[in-house]
């Protein structure tokens, strides 16, 4: 019976140091807060917010074909006079070019076919030529876009001082992140901040302001577009703006929340050099022109170029309070967000009711786990301390194991240690049966045993086998609870294994070393 | 200390008895899903918006449905219980559309504000659900459980025979139908921590059916001569005193959650509750008796009978 025994209890030993030390680290401070540090509470035990959004991804694929269109009408111009490029629906990232004489027609293909139009596949026409983005290209942009608004969203929830915040993808869908805010309780400022997509945008004024949309579309040039006014100047007026913008979001280099001379709140901003030289050869000749200052397709702001200015300025005009003024200026920092965000769902936890029902979970989950505990002790006597034994170190490495890999913990979880829990007990039960069967048969102390943790490993490893693939699956297919449910039960099955198999035997066996011949066993 | 030894119960020819049980069950819930209370959903599946707030005296609720009223909300199910934090009432609002969730938020926050000047409430929970996350959420909750039970049963099938996982998988499907068919009699909300206790039932009902079948399977080996139905009997009988207790200790954990868990707790809870009695009644009296009534079937059609034994764990 001596295999290697001492080696086994050392190693089982340093395992459950490892895994202490997974879930207090070094300690010091209360138990509480060392647990706590290490394994994160989800919202639905911590309180705070919980709030899914979906990135309106396609917003992005259409502004940037929009750009393209302007660009390919700017190629064909220079080629064929006659040929315009538009888009027969807005919300689809395919350009159609029409009007080219067959005379131009290979020089046109040879424009629309350069580098900068890559992301598109090109067709003829019978007059013309069609680009559609690839669709690779699509996802890509969609991709793209979802990652800079997780960045962009991050930077802002960052700025306003939120604790630890969870801002990740969310779900199997391509388009929603998962914004989560410990122990905020009223994030009705912070959803503003985040759901402002703040595009800031300079664009020349070609026409208005109109007082209908109707008197404005009859003046629309052909390469402008209509812009409603915003709050500062009425809603009810109409501007007529050039498509292109002079300056754009990604131009600002910084923003600051100021005063103007009469005292009220305004937004200074300052270009990147490269804009702010753009933008000084821009005023410089288009002097006595209007600009519109464009936030979030809104005019915000109509000014006249009194002067050619390089890379300062100020977005005022009344219509701040300090608090807008300060929103607008982090937005600005933070960067715009590449497309428009719907909430999905919002769930706020008050962390008084998050106290509580952790408190009474605990208490509940405590007060089962010592009634089995002393069931065990009395239904198997000395067995049943191996049991014990078990489910303590299985505990132990399940916390552990969250510790070490930063999960966190949720109600969802809890289901997935109790039932860890119960298959841990089934598996103790299935040996400690499988042994007192063995010496009803009549074989002596070590050979039942043997015997008994021979018959059940088949059993235990089918179990836990059937159940790990179960829980892999909910991993990979679910989202959210489903998933947390998942990573907890798998731990805790491995974990199970370790300790109702290997641990239970070792303890078995080094008991069984100090037994003389023919003693019975208490079980 | 033992229990149930050298029990000896002839538990197939209970059969009709536990199928007549089984059917009860199973077709009062499904009754009541399709002609009575449905399948009460909570706004996490169907959309909504859903605010808990907690008030230092008892409210009344015609108060509370005047103030609702008032602030032009008509379509709200008010309902009161004693919370943790003293007297709580839950406001639901149905479906909203993705856009204006939170302004119904906003507006029963406002109303109560207004309303209960002398005796601030406080919000304790506040939750809106846009009705397409919800149906999102049904469809991959549904799907991660189908997908689940097929992986359950490739592995079954890879280490038994088809029969046995196909056995399990019902067994587990009859379960959860009951399950669900309680909270549909009961009229208790299903929300997402439901769904984390139906899959824990699926879990635990499955290891208890696998428990009975290895033993089967074993004795299939052992008791050459035997019939199946004595086979069958014998692996129910000696597996009896591990079920009870197993079953007995968990059912024992959960309990406890059901009385002192809280209210928070409580759907969780009872689905738990609910879901071992009936996993552990499924694994004797339904996966069990299907292996044998297969049996029989085959052997009425004169095919091969007597279960091959699968192949054998190595380890």
């Amino acid at each position: 019976m001596q295999k290697n025994l001492n080696g086994k209890i050392a190693l089982i030993i340093a395992i459950l140091v490892v895994f202490l030390y997974g879930i207090f680290g070094i300690p010091h401070g209360g138990l509480k807060e060392s647990i706590t540090r290490r394994i994160h509470l989800g919202l639905d035990l911590r309180g705070g917010t919980h709030i899914v959004l979906q990135v309106k991804t396609a917003e992005a694929v259409a502004a940037s074909s929009d750009n393209d269109m302007v660009r390919a009408q700017d190629a064909v111009t220079k080629l064929a006079p006659g040929a315009r490029a538009n888009k027969p629906d807005p919300a689809q990232p395919v350009i159609v070019v029409s009007g080219v004489p067959q005379t131009n027609m290979t020089a046109v293909r040879d424009a629309l076919s350069a580098t900068q139009f890559s992301a598109y596949d090109l067709a003829s026409t019978s007059d013309g030529y069609k680009l559609t983005m690839k669709l690779a290209e699509v996802k890509d942009l969609r991709e793209r876009t979802l990652e800079t608004s997780i960045e962009t969203i991050r930077s802002r929830v960052d700025s306003l001082g939120v604790a630890e915040p969870v801002i990740q993808k969310y779900g199997l869908g391509e388009d929603q992140i998962l914004v989560e805010l410990p122990g905020i309780d009223n994030a009705d400022h912070v959803r503003d901040v985040i759901q402002s997509t703040a595009r800031l945008e300079i664009h020349e004024v070609t026409g208005g302001p109109f007082n209908t949309e109707q008197d404005a579309q009859m003046q629309l040039q052909p390469d402008s577009v209509l812009v409603q006014g915003g709050n500062a100047l009425g809603d009810q007026s109409w501007w007529s703006l050039k498509r292109i913008a002079v300056v754009q979001g990604p131009d600002f280099r910084d923003a600051r929340a100021s005063q103007d001379e009469a005292g009220r709140p305004d937004v200074s901003f300052t270009l990147t050099t490269g804009a702010g030289d753009r933008f000084y050869a821009y005023t410089s000749t288009n002097i006595g022109k209007q600009m519109a200052i464009v936030l979030d397709n809104k005019v915000r702001e109509v000014a006249n170029i009194n002067g050619a200015i390089r890379d300062q300025g100020q977005i005022s005009g009344g219509g701040f309070t300090k608090q807008t003024a300060s929103d607008l200026s982090l937005m600005l920092r933070t960067g715009s967000l590449p497309a428009s965000i719907v909430f999905l769902e919002t769930h706020t936890v008050g962390p008084s009711l998050g106290a509580t029902s952790i408190r009474q979970g605990v208490i509940a989950s405590v007060v089962g786990m010592m009634a089995v505990m002393i069931f065990m002790l009395i239904y198997y006597k000395g067995a049943g301390i191996n049991a014990d034994l078990a489910l303590i170190l299985n505990l132990v490495i399940l916390l552990g194991f969250m510790g070490f890999t930063g999960s966190t913990l949720t109600l969802p979880g809890i289901a997935g240690v109790i039932l860890t829990i119960g298959m841990g007990v089934d598996s103790n039960v299935l040996i400690f049966e499988r042994i007192r069967e063995e010496i009803r048969v009549g074989k002596n102390a070590s050979a039942a045993v043997f015997g008994g943790f021979d018959h059940a490993w088949t059993t235990i490893l089918d179990t836990h086998v059937t159940t790990i693939v179960s829980a892999l699956i909910l991993f990979f297919v679910g989202t959210g609870p489903v998933r947390g449910f998942a990573v907890t039960l798998m731990f805790g099955l491995l974990a199970n294994l370790f300790t109702a198999v290997f641990v239970s035997r070792v303890i078995f066996d080094s008991l069984l070393q100090r037994k003389t011949r023919g003693e019975a066993l208490s079980i | 200390m033992e229990l149930f030894r050298d029990s000896n119960i002839d538990w197939l020819s209970k059969k009709w008895l536990f199928l007549g049980f089984s059917l009860i069950f199973s077709v009062a819930g499904v009754l009541s899903m399709l002609f009575w209370h449905h399948i009460p959903v909570g706004i996490d599946f169907k959309g909504g918006t859903q605010v808990r707030v907690s008030f230092p005296q008892p409210p009344n609720e015609e108060h509370l449905r005047t103030a609702m009223d008032r602030a032009g909300i008509h379509d709200a199910s008010i309902q009161r219980l004693n919370g943790a934090n003293g007297y709580e009432a839950v406001i639901t609002l149905p479906e909203t559309s993705d856009s204006n969730s939170d302004s119904a938020r906003a507006t029963v926050v406002k109303a109560l504000a207004t309303n209960y000047t002398d005796s601030p409430s406080k919000v304790e929970d506040a939750y809106t659900v846009g009705p397409t996350a919800g149906k999102q959420l049904t469809r991959q909750a549904g799907w991660a459980i189908l997908w689940s039970l097929l992986g359950m049963l490739a592995y079954l099938w890879f280490r038994f025979e088809f029969i046995y996982g196909a056995a399990a998988v019902i067994a587990v499907f009859h379960d959860t139908l009951i399950t669900i068919g309680a909270f549909s009699l009961t009229n208790q909300e299903i929300t997402l921590t439901v769904i984390a206790a139906i899959l824990t039932l699926v879990g635990y009902s499955m290891n208890d059916t696998i428990v009975v079948f290895d033993r089967i399977r074993e004795n299939l080996q052992l008791m050459r001569r035997a019939t199946l139905s004595e086979v069958v009997n014998k692996s129910i009988n000696q597996t009896l005193s591990r079920t009870i207790l197993t079953s007995g200790l968990t059912f024992l954990t959960v309990l406890a959650l059901y009385l002192f868990g809280g209210e928070v707790l409580h759907g969780f809870s009872f689905a738990l509750v609910v879901g071992i009695l009936i996993g552990t009644y499924s694994s004797i009296a339904v996966a069990a008796p299907m292996l044998v009534a297969y049996t029989d079937w085959r052997s009425s059609k004169g095919k091969s009978t007597g279960l091959q034994t699968g192949r054998k764990a190595t380890a």
